[in-house]
């Protein structure tokens, strides 16, 4: 019995792990190969070396990405929280219409927060008529930021939720009993309870914001050029494959070890949704 | 407290669709404007369906997202099932942290890696036209097997190891085992798993901005390609098409699933 | 009016067997029925069906039964891409001058047989055997337009005459500039009295100096978003094409346009058939469909560039006829064609782009990464760009050390509760 069933899984996760070793793995050496060779294939450093002009780059995006994930947690833990108080009902459709901006290209969306933003869009055009000074939004790291936070708040939001909805809350009024004020429950119960969603959703927004590319054209006025604007420039534009994979590999260690440090959070190593 | 959270809460919403009612309100714009309104109009409706390139782009778009999330589903709870049994071990830890790899790397070195993998295979095999269809649907497929897998693991674990040994006991040979009993237990992880699939698959644009090639252009690439000229009306009036048919998908199926369950109270 | 003559014109072309021969005989013609023919465009770039005006590829597609697949990109220099990774194959691009030079060098293009173009006849000689493909046998001009100055009359104290309006302090957060370098150095180099095309690393490095002296005024880099803040007000000067001058005059009547008298990029974008294109005839017939005097008028009036078709440009009832921007008098104001630069120039400009976009961006001041006022940026070699690494750099490590405290007071923490 035990050889059957132990051969059967061989056999079903056969063609994911081809598939894996194919396209991904096989994809990663790619990007080892590129960065360090010349385009006519020769073993050279210069690549790794061009780096160092681009460190600016590499921190402003880490520090976006940081401001993002942050801001995006500060939002969605409560959100997350009061759709867990909800009625099943209430729950699904809430969850769905945070999922339903997603089904809308990212570009377009991004492109309407322009009109939005503007010195004479719709939110200075409403504090103008309300007799308040207007502020200046786009073309600034805010605006980036914001741009981050409005795209992957979903990222936040799910998975936390996802942990919320399944808490044990008999743990919860346990806690309550044991007297903990609400604020206690929270910090000591709750989130403690919730940190694994809380992990896979830093993870699944402070990547993409750290690499994201269109976001900060657009709503950043040119000027905030981030490592996601300078690959694609380099694989896109200026046709330089090698210099270009450099930066991905940098990008790419970078982010494994800060997931790596991240895990160290949550017992669990794997991320759910 | 209770207010408290509800402003709360319309504040997050309200946040979330700003863009999306400033899309719909532009979308009746009469000039081909995408910020100075000047006046109601459904010019960029009958633009859009007159237009063939666009609606053909959305048909792609569909296509490759119903695709790579079928076939990722179908690889992925395959794939869960074995790992499952698979014993603790090197190989399992080696799987399951190769899984991670496409959702952990970024989006833009995923496409990267892929485009440059797609191109040696191409220059390998000599065929001179690689990107397309096929590649795109590679790549969105790989970035899809570990939202998959992720969902679809943790409901196996939450079954029963038994049943399907009962099952078998009762004469069901192990493959009817799998579709008769394990099969509708991890039915939800699934189902979610197929439209975290189809979501993140439609809405990429990053990855197939660098795995497109010829004759298969998705939406996210041709409005990036109006990056010269401009964004017009049509593409929001898309967009708005988009939005409220999901709307109304949304809302009948939460009426059904309603409906279903009072069906199901009533019968015990 | 003006749409009935163009039906009627479509009715008449359809009606009538082909008025001039082509080379190709028929028979060779009606074997292409049922294939297919690879277009790479830019984007928005055809006259697609909208508002009544004729959707070129289908009727293309009606006229000869062979079937378009046609695709978009954004720039010159990513379609190159696309085409040099092998990973993609066409028949016909539409690239710019410059591109096509290049393509030619690379042996990335096919001969066209001139024979099966009748329709050449309607381009006059100027717009042949132009620089960047002197033999002539390369390319079929689809565009042809200038550079200019866009602004804004009602935010402006005086209309500029000058490219040098884009580093007037006074319209400071006002001013939009190119997103890409070759345009961007363009402006430079016109103000430096430099040649668009030089090989000298010095002069590049100049005009770059020239961008960055810029920076003050806080420029914003924009490529369509510069439809968006012209026609809102948004910004005050803008360089752009001059045909889409007119379609975002369309939405905003105070915008205004000038040619500056440093002079100003002239381009021409060009059909082109690819090496190796699978489909030749047929794109040759397409190239040929492309300059029917209906079809062109019906691409010129929907991009808005200039056609070099002169059955467009001599045509009455044409939008655009005799209009002094798009069709300038010849030698009112200096012009240069972009070339291909060798790949060692190509190289700087593409770092000395980085660099200008990274020199000191938006100001120093911390308060403009949240929403703030932003500081104008002083120019001190550098100084400031620095600092604004220091600062991200500290922030960074601020947090990590936050980070790290937390770890390390929640494991003494728990080892404290352990101990109980």
């Amino acid at each position: 019995m035990n050889r059957r069933s132990s051969l059967n899984s061989k056999l079903t996760v056969s063609p994911y792990i081809i598939w894996a070793a194919l396209f991904i793995i096989a994809p990663l050496f790619f990007v080892v190969y590129y960065s360090f060779t010349t385009s006519a294939g020769d073993f050279t450093l210069e690549n790794v070396q061009a780096l160092s002009k681009y460190l600016p780059t590499f921190l402003r995006s880490i520090w976006f990405g940081i401001e993002a994930t942050l801001i995006c947690l500060i939002i969605a833990f409560p959100t997350a929280y009061i759709i867990a108080q909800k009625t099943d009902k209430i729950q699904r459709t809430m969850v769905m219409l945070v999922m339903l901006p997603m089904w809308m290209s990212f570009l377009i969306r991004t492109y309407s927060w322009m009109a939005i933003l503007q010195d004479t869009g719709i939110i200075n055009t409403f504090l103008t008529k309300l007799g308040i000074h207007p502020v200046h939004m786009i073309n600034t790291g805010g605006a980036v930021i914001l741009g981050m936070v409005y795209n992957f708040l979903p990222y936040m939001i799910l998975p936390i939720y996802s942990v919320m909805a399944k808490l044990d809350y008999s743990m919860v009024e346990a806690c309550q009993d044991l007297g903990g004020n609400r604020l206690t429950v929270i910090r000591k119960c709750i989130i403690p309870l919730s940190l694994p969603g809380i992990v896979s959703g830093v993870t699944m927004v402070f990547v993409p914001s750290v690499s994201t590319f269109y976001i900060s054209q657009k709503l950043g006025g040119g000027s905030f050029d981030l490592i996601g604007d300078v690959i694609e420039r380099q694989f896109q534009q200026s046709y330089n494959y090698n210099l270009g994979a450099a930066l991905s590999l940098v990008l790419m260690i970078l982010i494994l070890i800060s997931m790596a440090f991240m895990n160290k959070f949550s017992d669990e190593g794997e991320i759910v949704i | 407290m209770k207010t408290l959270s509800r402003i709360y809460t319309a504040l997050v919403f309200m946040f979330l669709y700003a863009p999306i009612a400033v899309l719909l309100l532009y979308s009746f714009n009469s000039s081909t404007s995408t910020i100075v309104f000047n006046g109601f109009s459904l010019q960029w409706y009958k633009t859009l369906f007159a237009d063939g390139s666009t609606l053909h782009a959305l048909y792609n778009t569909l296509l490759l997202a119903v695709c790579s999330s079928v076939i990722a589903t179908v690889l992925g709870t395959a794939a869960s099932v074995g790992i499952e049994k698979l014993r603790k071990g090197a190989l399992r830890s080696a799987i399951t942290a190769t899984t991670n790899i496409p959702m952990m790397n970024p989006e833009i070195v995923t496409g990267v890696s892929m485009m440059l993998l797609f191109v040696f295979i191409g220059r390998i095999l000599r065929i001179n036209a690689v990107l397309g269809f096929g590649t795109m649907l590679i790549a969105h497929i790989t970035f899809n097997l570990p939202y998959v897998i992720l969902t679809v693991l943790p409901k196996l674990r939450q079954t029963d190891k038994n049943l399907a040994e009962a099952a078998m006991d009762l004469g069901c040979k192990p493959g009817s085992a799998f579709f008769k009993v394990v099969l509708p237990a991890i039915s939800p992880g699934i189902i979610t798993g197929l439209i975290m699939a189809f979501t993140l698959s439609l809405d990429d644009f990053i990855i197939s901005y660098f795995t497109s090639g010829p004759g298969f252009q998705t939406l996210p690439i041709v409005i990036f390609s109006m990056t010269k000229k401009r964004v017009k009306p049509d593409m929001y009036a898309l967009s708005a098409i988009i939005f409220v048919s999901i709307l109304i998908l949304l809302i009948l199926y939460n009426i059904a699933q309603v409906k279903s369950e009072e069906k199901s109270r009533k019968r015990h | 009016m003006k749409r009935l003559f163009s039906v009627f014109f479509a009715l008449i072309t359809m009606l009538l067997p082909l008025s001039v021969a082509f080379a190709a005989s028929d028979s060779e013609i009606e074997a292409l029925r049922g294939t297919t023919l690879y277009v790479y465009n830019w984007g928005e770039y055809i006259s697609d069906g909208a508002d009544g005006a004729i959707d070129v590829n289908a009727e293309f597609t009606k006229k000869y039964g062979i079937k378009v697949v046609y695709d978009t990109y954004d720039n010159n220099e990513v379609m190159y891409s696309k085409l040099k990774s092998g990973g993609v194959s066409y028949d016909v691009v539409i690239p710019s001058d410059y591109m096509i030079e290049r393509m030619i060098s690379e042996d990335m293009l096919e001969k066209i047989d001139f024979d099966n173009i009748p329709n050449f006849s309607y381009i006059p000689e100027k717009y042949r055997n132009l620089d960047y493909d002197p033999t002539g046998e390369y390319s079929v001009p689809y565009t042809v337009s200038y550079v200019g100055l866009i602004y804004n009359s009602k935010m402006v104290e005086e209309a500029p005459e000058s490219w040098t309006a884009l580093w007037d302090e006074r319209y400071t957060n006002n001013i939009l500039m190119f997103n890409n370098p070759r345009d961007a150095f363009a402006i430079a180099q016109s103000i430096l009295g430099q040649d668009y095309n030089m090989d000298t690393e010095e002069g590049w490095r100049v005009a770059a100096a020239l961008l960055k002296e810029q920076k003050s005024v806080n420029p914003v880099y924009v490529n369509d978003e510069v439809f968006l803040k012209m026609e809102s007000g948004e910004a005050a000067l803008a360089p752009y094409y001059v045909g889409d001058y007119y379609l975002m005059k369309e939405n905003n009547d105070d915008l205004a346009f000038v040619y500056p008298k440093e002079g100003v990029n002239y381009f021409v974008d060009a059909a082109c058939i690819l090496k190796g294109a699978k489909n030749k005839l047929a794109a040759e017939l397409y190239l040929n469909f492309l300059n029917e005097p209906d079809i062109a008028l019906a691409n010129a009036e929907y991009i808005c560039y200039g056609s070099p078709n002169s059955a467009v440009y001599d045509n009455p009832d044409y939008e655009y006829y005799e209009d002094e921007l798009l069709y300038p008098e010849e030698g009112a104001f200096k012009t240069q064609l972009f070339t291909n630069l060798p790949p060692k120039i190509l190289a700087l400009e593409s770092t000395l782009w980085d660099d200008v976009k990274n020199y000191n961006a938006t100001g120093s001041s911390y308060r403009s990464l949240f929403f703030g006022e932003n500081t104008s940026a002083s120019i001190d070699n550098g100084e400031a760009f620095t600092s604004e690494t220091i600062k991200y750099g500290i922030c960074i490590g601020v947090f990590l050390l936050a980070v790290i405290a937390f770890v390390v007071f929640r494991a003494v923490q728990k080892r404290r509760r352990e101990k109980y």
